[in-house]
């Protein structure tokens, strides 16, 4: 009873938060709210260690039912919980990375009028996002699902006076929906498929079907729709950069750490049916290392200091799922963890430059800001080192799990995976050279001089550097002379999924040696171009973008992906839209509703001259009738 | 009573028919109301007549009490039906039918 | 016996209403009437008790030689409708309250006279006097569509007026000619209708009559060109009553009486149907993208969500039925609440073109909110009340034929698209000249929302209070048509 009662209160205490923020928006000091908004995701993590410690070595699954929430026939969807390794692993990151970001928020919206609005609805984030890692079947997955993207709408819109930042939250809205769909249409086909939604009930029916199976096909590709949306993977990704537009701690919240990171988790939480299903997987992979380098390229070029960390998300994010498409589950939530401390990291950073410019974002205004902002500069070259992927940092040992995999399952996949590794480096410390090294570019205002943000700021920089540091040590590779915890604290949750990946090459430690080097060597000559490039040279600012080749404005221009997908969807639909109500509704439908009264009319048109006004006539109609009715009556 | 039951009774059917014929003719090619009635009136009489023909024939009165009902009705229906006539003349200074059209369409 | 107090009681008001001149005195009349009224309702969800037709029945041989009798009563499926009408009836009163219209007497008169009838069709278990009832309930919508509407509401109303009475008309003939399939002694109850024997092709034009009939009411499409106009056309408190619940009379046809009478045809023939209201779901929500009239563009996805809706019960299964149900009240609940808030701003700021607004969230803060939950509601996000009925209807349809439901499922993108970018046109962005001093809710206005808000989440949290109550007798339909 009393696990139950800590397990229920983990999601209630953010939404216990919403519902107080939200009801006194207008009423309660900005004091309260400081404390009160990331107080309630402190006491969710703390209850989520009460829960972790309190279950011991006991690291089973454990089911907690709460209610019935939707029942029809044989049809019945609890309201209930799963506790096991994966979900707290996910409990924990959002809980974690969620309070520190709660935080940093104090400081950085400290002067927005709209401060309550903004945790009480950072608070309901949260309490979706529980709700979406802690269901134990999918529709409760669904509800976190689509409520986080309605919390990500909400939030990139925060500044809805501003119909630019509104439009990036439609989209982003309408491309998680359009996701959600196949979500849907999955969890349909999964409903008739196994007649339960339940994780238990799926995972141990499907475990008895053959690998290749074509409805689980249909299943893992529909349900990879959704996480395509969710996690802004190709063709569903240009929503995330457009998202920028919210408030920076959104951006690290949702846009980096968490509910981008959705998709992931859903594969991970499926890795049973996706197992089964190779042609899923391959396809999975295919989307992945399009993705990681598609974004990658687009971010060498990118100019506003959130797009570029926008775009490496999207890159990122394409790790974890090609990690998951080789069937390395715990290597991605790896990747997903330390993704979530050092991008957490690196947009709070870019946060605090902003701030600490008034707002500026584009980075050829930037520079020199090294001695400005210490701490940020610091913290910020954690980030950035960590993401690059250079040891001893967490980044490092992640993306190196991922490689690896990668390498036992193709080295063709290998070898796109490891220029993506390249690209990242590249644009990664273009972006720190351009922001800290050199000399400032910027103007700034004489009311406005660059400051180092407040403590509250600051500190959750520095926490989250020390985990960006520090996190690889959850899951040292044994290569290294780790002990993988995180590998075998997940191991439960991925063991069914196990079995059928043995017919793997296992990698020499040899080769494994020969890999991390070349692919060392990689990111440092990178970062070497790098600084060559942008601090020796100081190239790239403010060159004349005209000039440049056809294939880099292409790229440069973010491949005009979303000028196709303007003419491709939007155009036409709204053209469709137009046409229907003016030509078939108008013209045909409603013309023809309407041509059936007009037939009456012009029917009592012709017969009303029948009416001559001739008594003659009426009277001579008359004995007719009757000489008519008296003949057909001998007649018949 | 002997006079009517000894003429045979296919005299009275077409001497009936013919009247009828005559009123129908007569409300069809005139045009002045009054003789229209009249026309009608001679179409009841017709019928009226043979009524009583009938009812002499089969030996049965309940025939010519219906002649007698007729006749009343009849008596009433030229009333008002002179009445109309009146009215209409009041109003068109005529009797013509055919200035009878403002029902037209 | 409680049944017939529900459906005379606004009957007694209204011809006490016709006393008064006072206008005061008829709002308080009128609403506190309506509440009394939602007061009987729940008494009659509280001895409801369990499924037989035996609830609350009333019956009284009214034309003996006909087999026609007054017979009333209560199953899940009208309980459910009953308590919804009798839930916005006093809603939409208290909405009127700040509208001075002409002759309040006849106006609040006609409302009464409305929720009679609505109650009348919901409660009838014999045909002819369902039939009655039926044709009753559009004439009080036509006097205040047509008395008090807006510039073109003559010409318009007739369209509705004679569109619907021809539907209407067909479903009397069917009604007639089952009569004299019946068993002898003919009768018009519906369990008698029920068990009239048919030739499959007598079946066939049944199905066809009753669909017409019905699909005209809901609307499905290509029969809904009356409806855009008349939605936007009527007064607020009309449009209301229309889409909150006249619409649900042809959906409840549907269940009652066409789909136990007529299953035989519907299988064979239901794709067609199905196809139809497919179709217009896809066609009202893309239409619904570039109204620049809010009313109208809330009318556009009303066609939308009634095309799914139609399509659940068409399907003939339990699944899509109970999401038809609960979604028949949901979409009540949420139609009602968008009216009320379109009402709302079309007062404040004289106009409800979208272009000319902008920026109420602003100067409103509170109606954002309100209006944002029953937005979401509408675009069925999880945990509000639009959710349970989609995904219920959805999965009942996919298990009938997946592509439908895939098409269907659009909606969940186009409802999406075009709520979402109303809603940033009219409360997000800059202020405009009209909505420069838009006032926020009143506390009246609030309490007028906030039962409609509860009931979003209610339902969206914890369905199974508003599933359980119709699911025996959609289950025994549902297995009486097996």
């Amino acid at each position: 009873m009393k696990m139950e009662l800590i397990v229920a209160l983990i999601p209630l205490m953010p939404l216990l938060g919403f519902l107080v923020l939200g009801a006194g928006f207008r009423t309660i000091p900005r004091k309260i709210t400081a404390w009160v908004g990331p107080g309630v995701i402190l006491a969710s993590l703390i209850l989520a260690l009460v829960l972790f410690f309190s279950n011991g070595k006991n690291t089973g699954p454990t089911e907690y039912h709460f209610f019935t929430w939707i029942s029809a026939g044989e049809l019945r969807i609890p309201l209930g919980f799963l506790i096991d390794p994966l979900s707290l692993l996910m409990i924990f990151v959002v809980t974690g990375v969620g309070f520190i970001i709660h935080v940093y928020s104090v400081g950085y919206m400290k002067d927005d009028p709209g401060f309550n609005r903004f945790f009480a609805f950072m608070n309901l984030f949260v309490f979706s996002m529980l709700l979406l890692v802690m269901g134990n079947n999918y529709p409760v997955m669904f509800i976190g699902w689509e409520g986080v993207g309605l919390c990500s709408y909400l939030l990139i819109g925060f500044w809805f006076r501003n119909q630019e930042y509104n439009n990036a939250a439609k989209k982003a809205f309408i491309m998680n929906r359009i996701g959600d769909l196949g979500f849907l249409l999955g969890m349909f086909l999964l409903f008739t498929t196994f007649h339960t939604l339940d994780y238990h009930g799926v995972f141990s029916q499907a475990r008895s079907l053959q690998p290749g199976d074509s409805t689980l096909l249909a299943i893992t590709l529909l349900l990879f729709v959704g996480a395509v949306g969710k996690s802004a993977q190709i063709p569903l990704y240009t929503w995330l950069p457009d998202a920028m537009a919210g408030p920076t701690p959104v951006s690290a919240l949702i846009h980096a750490a968490t509910m981008v990171t959705a998709g992931v988790y859903m594969v991970a939480r499926s890795n049973i049916l996706y197992i089964l299903s190779p042609v899923t997987m391959t396809i999975i992979a295919v989307v992945a290392l399009a993705t990681i380098l598609l974004a990658a390229s687009i971010a060498v070029f990118q100019k506003d200091i959130k797009k570029i960390l926008a775009y490496s998300t999207i890159s990122q994010l394409g790790y974890m799922f090609l990690a998951l498409s080789v069937g390395a589950f715990s290597g991605a939530m790896f990747h997903l963890t330390t993704h979530a401390f050092f991008k957490a990291l690196l947009f709070l950073g870019a946060g605090s430059v902003i701030h600490a410019l008034g707002g500026e974002q584009d980075i050829r205004k930037m520079g020199g800001l090294r001695k400005a902002l210490p701490v940020t500069w610091l913290t910020f070259l954690t980030g950035t080192v960590a993401i690059s992927g250079i040891p001893p940092l967490s980044g490092f040992f992640s993306k190196d799990e991922i490689l690896m995999k990668t390498f036992g399952s193709s080295s063709l996949l290998w070898l796109f995976a490891w220029l993506g590794a390249l690209l990242t480096a590249f644009y990664m410390f273009r972006m720190f050279y351009l922001v800290f090294g050199n000399q400032f570019r910027g103007t700034t205002r004489p009311d406005h001089p660059l400051h180092e943000s407040p403590l509250t700021m600051t500190l959750p920089l520095i926490v989250l550097a020390f985990l960006s540091f520090a996190g690889g040590a959850l899951n040292m590779p044994g290569l290294f002379g780790g002990n993988q915890l995180l590998e075998h604290f997940l191991a439960p949750v991925f063991s069914r999924s196990s079995p059928a990946l043995q017919g793997e090459l296992p990698i020499s430690h040899a080769t494994e040696w020969l890999l991390t080097g070349i692919t060392l060597a990689g990111v440092l000559l990178m970062i070497f171009w790098a600084w060559r490039r942008y601090v020796v040279k100081g190239k790239g600012l403010l060159t004349d973008e005209t000039r440049r080749p056809f294939w880099v404005r292409i790229v440069a221009e973010k491949y005009r992906i979303d000028e196709l997908y303007d003419f491709l969807l939007v155009k036409p639909s709204l053209w469709l839209s137009r046409f229907l109500h003016d030509v078939v509704e108008l013209r045909i439908i409603d013309r023809m509703v309407n041509g059936i009264g007009q037939a009456a009319i012009r029917t009592g048109n012709l017969l009303r001259y029948i009416q001559t006004g001739n008594v003659g006539f009426y009277l001579f109609v008359m004995v007719l009738g009757v000489i008519l009715i008296m003949f057909f009556n001998i007649l018949i | 009573m002997s006079t009517l039951s000894s003429v045979p009774i296919d005299y009275y059917l077409v001497f009936c028919s013919l009247l009828f014929c005559l009123g129908v003719i007569g409300v069809l090619i005139k045009r002045n109301a009054l003789v229209i009635l009249m026309s009608v009136e001679l179409m009841i009489n017709s019928i009226n007549l043979l009524l009583a023909a009938f009812s002499a024939y089969t030996n049965d009165p309940a025939g010519q009490i219906f002649v007698f009902f007729i006749m009343v009705v009849a008596a009433a229906e030229v009333a008002i039906g002179l009445a109309i006539i009146v009215l209409i003349y009041r109003t068109t200074g005529s009797i013509d039918i055919n200035v009878l059209n403002k029902l037209k369409w | 016996m409680l049944t017939l107090v529900l459906l005379l009681f606004p009957l007694a008001l209204l011809l006490i209403l016709l006393f008064f001149r006072e206008v005061k005195t008829l709002r308080v009349l009128a609403f506190t009437g309506t509440l009394a009224e939602l007061a009987l309702a729940i008494a009659a969800f509280v001895q409801y008790k369990t499924s037989c037709h035996c609830n609350l029945l009333f019956s009284f041989d009214w034309l003996d030689t006909l087999g026609v009798s007054l017979k009333f009563g209560m199953d899940g499926i009208t309980l459910l409708l009953v308590m919804l009408t009798a839930l916005l009836v006093p809603i939409i009163v208290f909405s009127t309250f700040s509208h001075h219209y002409s002759s309040p007497a006849s106006f609040y008169s006609l409302i009464l006279l409305m929720e009679m009838a609505l109650i009348g069709v919901f409660t009838a278990f014999d045909g002819l006097v369902f039939y009655i009832f039926w044709e009753m309930a559009l004439i009080p919508a036509w006097f205040i569509c047509a008395l008090w509407g807006g510039n073109n509401r003559i010409r318009i109303t007739f369209k509705f007026f004679i569109y619907t009475f021809a539907g209407s008309i067909l479903m009397l003939v069917a009604l007639i000619y089952l009569y004299f399939k019946t068993p002898l002694p003919h009768a018009f109850d519906f369990q008698a209708l029920y068990a009239a024997a048919l030739t499959p092709a007598e079946q066939t034009w049944i199905f066809l009559a009753f669909f017409l009939a019905f699909a005209i009411k809901i609307p499905v499409f290509p029969f809904h060109t009356w409806q855009p106009d008349t939605y936007t056309e009527s007064p607020a408190a009309g449009s209301m009553l229309l889409a909150g619940i006249m619409l649900k009379m042809g959906l409840f046809g549907m269940i009652r009486w066409m789909i136990p009478i007529c299953s035989q045809s519907i299988r064979q023939w239901g794709d067609m149907a199905i196809i139809l209201a497919i179709t217009g779901i896809v066609y009202a929500s893309l239409i619904a993208l570039r109204q620049n009239d809010l009313k109208r563009l809330i009318a556009w996805s009303s066609i939308a969500h009634a095309g799914l809706m139609a399509a659940a019960l068409l399907v003939m299964n339990l699944k899509a039925s109970q999401g038809a149900m609960i979604q028949m009240v949901a979409h009540g609940i949420n139609i009602t609440g968008l009216f009320l808030i379109t009402d709302l701003i079309q007062r404040r700021a004289g106009t409800r073109n979208i272009s000319d607004l902008g920026g109420i969230a602003l100067r409103a803060p509170r109606l954002a909110a309100f209006f944002m939950v029953i937005l979401l509601g509408s675009i069925a996000l999880p945990l509000t009340n639009g959710f349970v009925g989609e995904f219920l209807m959805l999965l009942g349809i996919f298990e009938y034929n997946a592509l439908y439901a895939a098409i269907a499922g659009l909606t969940m993108i186009f409802g999406a698209v075009y709520m979402l970018w109303m809603y940033q046109r009219v409360m997000l962005g800059k202020t405009q000249p009209a909505t420069e001093g838009f006032q926020d809710l009143t506390l009246a206005e609030m309490g007028m929302l906030l039962p409609l808000v509860i009931l979003i989440f209610w339902m969206g949290c914890y369905p199974s209070f508003f599933l359980d109550i119709p699911f025996p007798d959609v289950q025994q339909i549902l297995y009486f048509v097996k």
